[in-house]
């Protein structure tokens, strides 16, 4: 096959849906066993190394991302359904739940506040544009919430979606670093800072250092989505932050 | 059949959830919406159920997956994020780090003022 025909025959994929949903699996594959066979490096994150790939190839075969889409799509749309499934782990965590209810709902809290006023403030000193502001609001929340909340403050959703993402990355590459450096031992503890940090992508990496520490984290991150929704919108039109 | 009636419980729920968001116009998700009343409706029967549980195990093991397409949207945005990728870099990295190290130290310190670590210290 020539040059000429692989062309073509990409040019006529990429416009089916079949073309985006099969790379961006096997580009996820391919990085988690990168991942896996570093055993488990935080640096070799598979969100990032299937980013890295999936950008690599759209740009080297110039495809747009919108036909990318067409297909990831169907990946994409499961968020959805993954953040209604939340209630399973929380529900299985009701116990521990109950007995540390109080510093659950304190350190979250905090969490959810110095998260989107650190980021917003220290853009702004900067002298990032507003619409960047908006949109580094709700990064330290689940993507499908983020989005929805970027969207409600006046921010771009796709843009909040590659900060959501990046957060959840640089999270999962320094948590227990700086667990370790604080003194932090207790898994409960290491769980609630990751979801609410790093959400999906911290919770993922906090399933690998117990399972005690993902179900912590899988519910700091559904708290945080409750929290951020309720609190963002309005934290961010305090006066001073007003844009 | 175990996934069929898992995936599509968790779809009524987020449908019931959107919709409650729509007709009622709150700043919030639907899938969170519809998150609560899965939760609510778990804490009203007492228990998860194999469908269920299975369903979101699987979902939830590879949510990495599910943030690639996003990710990949950062070609959209690569002149935005060109022109301002110093603020942002610094942003994150430095939001990231705070929010690591308030969260756990507020939940340490609670802990130790409500008594409710006692228990984890001991064993670890």
């Amino acid at each position: 096959m020539n040059a000429n025909e692989f062309s073509s025959i990409w040019v006529y994929l990429s416009t089916s849906p079949l073309l985006g949903l099969t790379l961006t699996l096997v580009a996820y594959i391919a990085a988690y066993t990168i991942y896996r066979k570093s055993r488990f490096n935080p640096l070799l994150n598979p969100v990032a190394i299937s980013v890295a790939l999936l950008i690599l190839l759209l740009l080297a075969t110039g495809t747009d991302y919108k036909d990318y889409f067409e297909g990831a799509q169907f990946v994409h749309f499961l968020l959805g359904p993954a953040t209604v499934a939340l209630a399973i782990p929380l529900y299985q965590q009701l116990g521990r739940l109950r007995t540390l209810l109080l510093p659950i709902l304190s350190s979250v809290l905090a969490g959810v506040c110095v998260a989107a006023v650190s980021a917003v403030a220290s853009a702004w000193l900067l002298g990032a544009s507003p619409a960047t502001l908006l949109s580094l609001a709700p990064k330290s929340v689940t993507a499908p919430v983020a989005m929805g909340i970027a969207e409600r403050i006046g921010g771009l959703p796709s843009l909040t979606a590659v900060l959501v993402v990046t957060t959840g990355i640089i999270g999962a590459i320094v948590g227990f670093r700086v667990f370790t450096l604080l003194g932090i031992r207790n898994d409960s503890i290491k769980g609630i800072a990751m979801g609410v940090t790093s959400h999906g992508i911290g919770t993922a990496r906090a399933f690998q250092i117990s399972s005690e520490a993902g179900a912590f984290s899988g519910l700091s991150m559904a708290l945080s989505a409750i929290l951020s929704a309720l609190l963002l919108p309005w934290l961010m039109t305090v006066p001073g932050l007003a844009l | 059949m175990e996934l069929l009636i898992g995936i599509t419980t968790l779809l009524v729920y987020q449908l019931a959830g959107e919709s409650i968001v729509l007709l009622l116009g709150l700043p919030v998700p639907g899938p969170v919406v519809g998150m609560l009343l899965l939760f609510l409706t778990l804490l009203a029967k007492g228990r998860t159920g194999v469908h269920l549980e299975a369903t979101a195990n699987g979902l939830l093991s590879h949510l990495s997956l599910l943030f690639v397409p996003a990710g990949v949207g950062v070609l959209v945005h690569i002149d935005m994020i060109a022109d301002e990728w110093i603020p942002i870099t610094i942003a994150l990295l430095l939001s990231t780090l705070l929010t690591l190290a308030v969260t756990a130290m507020v939940m340490k310190w609670t802990q130790h003022l409500t008594g409710g670590g006692t228990e984890n210290d001991e064993r670890q």
